[in-house]
């Protein structure tokens, strides 16, 4: 098939960017979206012409590398996928694809499509873990049983790999999809209990600290979520903050 | 350096580990603040050191090419971690997970260090619990195990199908609470270009910033290496596009020795290549040959009209199907290690009976799991009499529980689905055994250049065992290294900091400099990724699944040839002084260029077949491996001399006290 795309240029994080319209041909449905891309800048590379440079790196939805806001979509039309698992198929001969960067304050264009997402990191580093030394001198591993229904949801939480496509499906650039995520894994689980007030209060405030926006509940962030992680740990992130606050 | 000193401790094996910790020297709190450790790589291995080193008081630096350590290649881990706690009270123990780990990689490892993995892994699990990992778990509240291949235990510890995403997290969060301790230092989006050694120690490494181009000098009074394998010399294989050899090699150039660069693993249930424009492929966890059976059809008539579309292969019945792992290996069936089961995949597609357009590819079928567990679901849910279609109803769920997000990704890449057809996979290059050398200490050849993970090559001999990568990172970062770094440190607690302005480091930085600028001033006509397919091709169809000396003394031909027009004819647009990903994977792909020589070499002195390296001249009459004792029980370890066609060997003979060795075999 062929493609017209319009695709974000910007050479670094001080230029200001615009898009810059390709045709490609010779796309096929098995091609992946990022395999189309690479076709596009081995074309733009034999002619001398500098790549448009994207971010990824697994190719296989688990990294949380690879962005783009497809069509106006975070990680584009198809649910539960990341670009990189997104599919030709997916699109038809003559269509216009308009490929831009993850769009939020706090993730600064680095260049052309990538974007600079290390507020995220910041907000682990604020509360995202369990206070315990790494020695291997804790307590056996079946010592507290955890019921399999915790456990479960906890794992549903715990499988945000991080990619910021709450953030840019957000009209608001919110990221509490993301916070909660975190905050809700450890305080489902008895370990995670024992700091959950300091915990949920030192992230969320970090995830101010960014200039992330407010939640106002529109859901956006949950459908476009490559790995579905569910509102509910909105709501209790909510829960747990306001608790923690109580208490003081 | 003439002589390989493994530095295995003496004593009974059970009892190595426990009188090498109390016998080595250990550097108090205080002299811990004033000593800096640089981390390369921040996967399971590196994240795990990093946090564990700074837990203990070094000042950690860590650095990853991802933009967040979160991101290491770890993360795609899919089936599980194992560990020999016995919980289900099958028989296992520390020594059986040796024994296990030994066997299944072809006698082709050190005792010393396989013993001691087993002996730590316990210890993960817990530590891993605590940090709130959140594995799979049964109604009773205790943890799941499920098999997987080469071993008749359950010791699999697993998190969904995202068990290395799950551990890495933990690995993560611990690297996060030092870094909000400011005990770490995180230097992300960085890549190691070159290591720096001052008096024959490694004492820094040159770096460059990927968004500024920034070439930056960084010291330390040891350097530690996580960084990971070397699958993508085969350009296609299921590491992440990124993923390198680049640190490792550069390490290997200053005299660390490479060790075993021919062992690779190649992962048989992998989705098949589907055309031209590959860029990777995806791995199909190893957990579903718990439940899936492989086959190809019987007739030959029926594999052609499977491959034009004439035939679907559920219209097949049970008689007209070969089950041939079943039928070749019956005790392990569907479980055999990784080797053997790729190795069967081949041997029947190349008979002519491969079931996709290009007949490179078989079934893996769970129509039977799908209708067993629905009759005990059925049974469990009190529907007594069930129906067809209520059966295979239940069961699909089962299997979603079990295996959900692989059958999603699956569906998602190939566009059929797997819960109606059988799924097609075919074997790809998915880990590298060979490595870094290393002593008992993780030490390489080059004092104070330590080396963990999958990048060393310690303890997966010539195939290694599913579930065993997650096991021996974690093991190396958390439990390992910490100690034994400790050992070496404490001659450097007078030492002070270590100054980036010495002229070594002037001098590496400027050969850094210099290999950048000629990449960039290569007037070419090709791309980098020209090139690496063109490597990649040379290295799967003569260095892959069956290797000849024919074909490998060509291709250490053909790798030099096309490193030459690499260096001539590269083209590479943008600056060095931008973010430049064609310079980056440039830099990577030369260093590639290099290693497959190296590896072919390797593959050629082997005259035997063990584990992942098979020489075709060197099987049995049914077609197994045959190894040879007498005359391969070595590591080879080499040692560069310029070129690596001139790599100088070293052997580390393989001592064997405590295990018989005997022909592998899981009939």
């Amino acid at each position: 098939m062929k493609l017209y795309l319009k695709i974000w240029r910007q050479k670094d994080a001080q230029s200001k960017g615009k898009m810059v319209d390709y045709t490609l041909d010779g796309v096929e449905g098995d091609m992946s979206f990022l395999e189309m891309l690479d076709i596009l800048n081995e074309e733009l590379v034999s002619k001398g012409e500098e790549p448009v440079e994207f971010d990824h790196d697994c190719r296989e939805g688990i990294c949380g590398t690879c962005s783009l806001q497809i069509n106006g979509e975070p990680h584009g039309p198809d649910r539960l996928i990341t670009t990189c698992q997104l599919h030709m198929r997916k699109f038809n001969d003559g269509d216009t694809i308009v490929i831009e960067p993850f769009r939020a304050k706090a993730f600064p264009v680095i260049k052309d499509l990538i974007v600079d997402r290390s507020s995220f990191d910041r907000i682990q580093q604020a509360g995202g873990f369990i206070s315990v030394n790494t020695s291997g001198n804790t307590i056996d591993a079946n010592a507290i049983p955890i019921s399999k229904h915790a456990a479960d949801e906890a794992m549903d939480a715990a499988a945000c790999i991080g990619c910021g496509a709450c953030v840019a499906a957000c009209k608001n650039a919110s990221a509490m999809l993301f916070t909660s995520a975190k905050v809700s894994q450890f305080a489902l689980l008895p370990q995670g209990r024992v700091e959950a007030a300091d915990r949920v209060q030192n992230m969320v405030r970090q995830m101010d600290l960014e200039g992330f926006g407010n939640c106002t509940n529109t859901g956006a962030c949950e459908v476009e979520c490559p790995k579905g992680i569910s509102l509910t740990n909105i709501a209790r992130m909510n829960r747990e903050y306001l608790s923690a606050s109580i208490k003081g | 350096m003439a002589v390989l000193d493994s530095k295995i401790p003496s004593g009974p094996l059970a009892d190595k580990w426990t009188k090498h910790k109390n016998d080595i020297n250990l550097v108090n709190p205080a002299n811990k603040r004033n000593i800096d450790i640089i981390v390369v790589g921040t996967g399971l291995a590196g994240g795990a050191a990093a946090a564990t080193l700074a837990e203990l008081g070094y000042n950690v630096k860590t650095f990853c090419y991802q933009d967040s350590p979160r991101r290491a290649h770890s993360i795609a881990a899919q089936g599980g971690i194992n560990a020999s706690k016995n919980y289900q009270g099958d028989g296992d123990s520390d020594y059986r997970l040796f024994y296990d780990t030994i066997k299944g990689g072809d006698y082709r490892s050190r005792e010393a260090n396989v013993y001691r993995l087993a002996e730590v892994s316990g210890n993960i699990i817990d530590q891993c619990v605590a940090q709130g990992v959140p594995f799979a778990r049964e109604y009773g509240g205790l943890l799941d195990n499920r098999s997987f291949g080469g071993v008749l235990v359950s010791r699999t510890f697993y998190a969904k199908g995202q068990t290395g995403q799950q551990l890495l997290l933990g690995a993560y969060s611990a690297m996060n609470r030092q870094i909000n301790r400011g005990k770490i230092q995180a230097f992300n989006r960085h890549e190691m270009l070159d290591i720096v050694l001052v008096d024959g120690k490694a004492r820094g490494i040159i770096a460059r910033d990927l968004v500024s181009g920034e070439i930056q000098r960084h010291a330390a009074h040891a350097v530690v290496l996580a960084t990971g394998g070397y699958g993508n010399v085969f350009f296609l294989s299921t590491n992440a596009m990124g993923s390198n050899v680049t640190a490792a090699w550069k390490a290997h150039k200053r005299g660390a020795f490479f060790a075993n660069p021919c062992f690779t693993q190649i992962h048989p249930t992998c989705i098949p290549v589907s055309g031209e424009h590959q860029s990777k492929l995806t791995l199909m966890s190893e957990s579903l040959r718990n439940d899936g059976r492989i086959w190809v059809p019987k007739r030959k008539e029926d594999a052609v009209a499977i491959r034009e579309g004439k035939l679907k292969p559920t219209q097949l019945s049970e008689e007209e199907r070969d089950y041939y792992l079943e039928r070749r290996y019956p005790a392990f069936g569907n479980l055999v290690p990784r080797d053997v089961a790729s190795r069967a995949a081949k041997e029947r597609c190349d008979a002519g009976f491969g079931v996709n357009k290009t007949g490179e590819a078989v079934f893996l079928d769970f129509a039977a799991a799908i209708h067993r567990y629905g009759k005990e679901k059925a049974m469990t849910s009190g529907i007594k009499n069930p129906d067809e279609s209520t059966i295979i109803k239940l069961g699909e769920e089962v299997i979603e529980a079990k295996y959900g997000n692989l059958f999603q990704m699956y569906e998602k890449i190939v566009d059929e689905n797997p819960y109606k057809t059988p799924m097609m996979i075919y074997p790809a290059v998915h880990y590298t055994m060979g490595g870094l050398w290393v002593d008992y200490n993780l030490q390489t050849t080059i004092p104070g250049c330590y080396c963990a993970g999958e990048a060393n090559f310690s303890d997966h001999g010539a195939n290694r065992l599913g579930a065993s990568a997650l096991m021996q990172g974690l093991a190396d970062g958390y439990f390992v290294l910490p100690y034994t770094i400790g050992d070496y440190l404490a001659d450097d607690i007078r030492t002070g900091p270590i100054s980036t302005e010495a002229e070594e480091f002037e001098a590496v930085e400027k050969e850094v400099r210099e290999k950048l600028e000629k990449l960039m001033s290569g007037s070419g006509i090709h791309s980098v990724d020209h090139y690496h397919k063109k490597l990649g091709k040379i290295m799967w169809n003569k260095c892959g699944m069956a290797r000849n000396a024919k074909d490998l003394e060509e291709a250490i031909k053909e790798i030099a040839e096309l490193r030459k027009d690499f260096w001539e004819n590269v083209k590479i647009p943008g600056t060095m002084d931008s973010k430049n990903q064609e310079l980056e994977k440039a830099a990577r792909v030369a260093d590639f260029l290099e290693l497959g020589e190296l590896f072919a070499k390797d593959a050629l002195l082997r005259n035997e077949s063990c584990g992942g390296h098979f020489r075709e001249e060197y099987q049995t009459k049914e077609g197994e491996a045959l190894r040879d004792d007498e005359n391969f029980k070595f590591v080879s370890a080499w040692e560069y001399m310029g070129e690596p066609k001139d790599a100088k060997l070293h052997k580390e003979d393989l001592v064997y006290e405590n295990i018989e060795l005997k022909t592998r075999s899981y009939k």
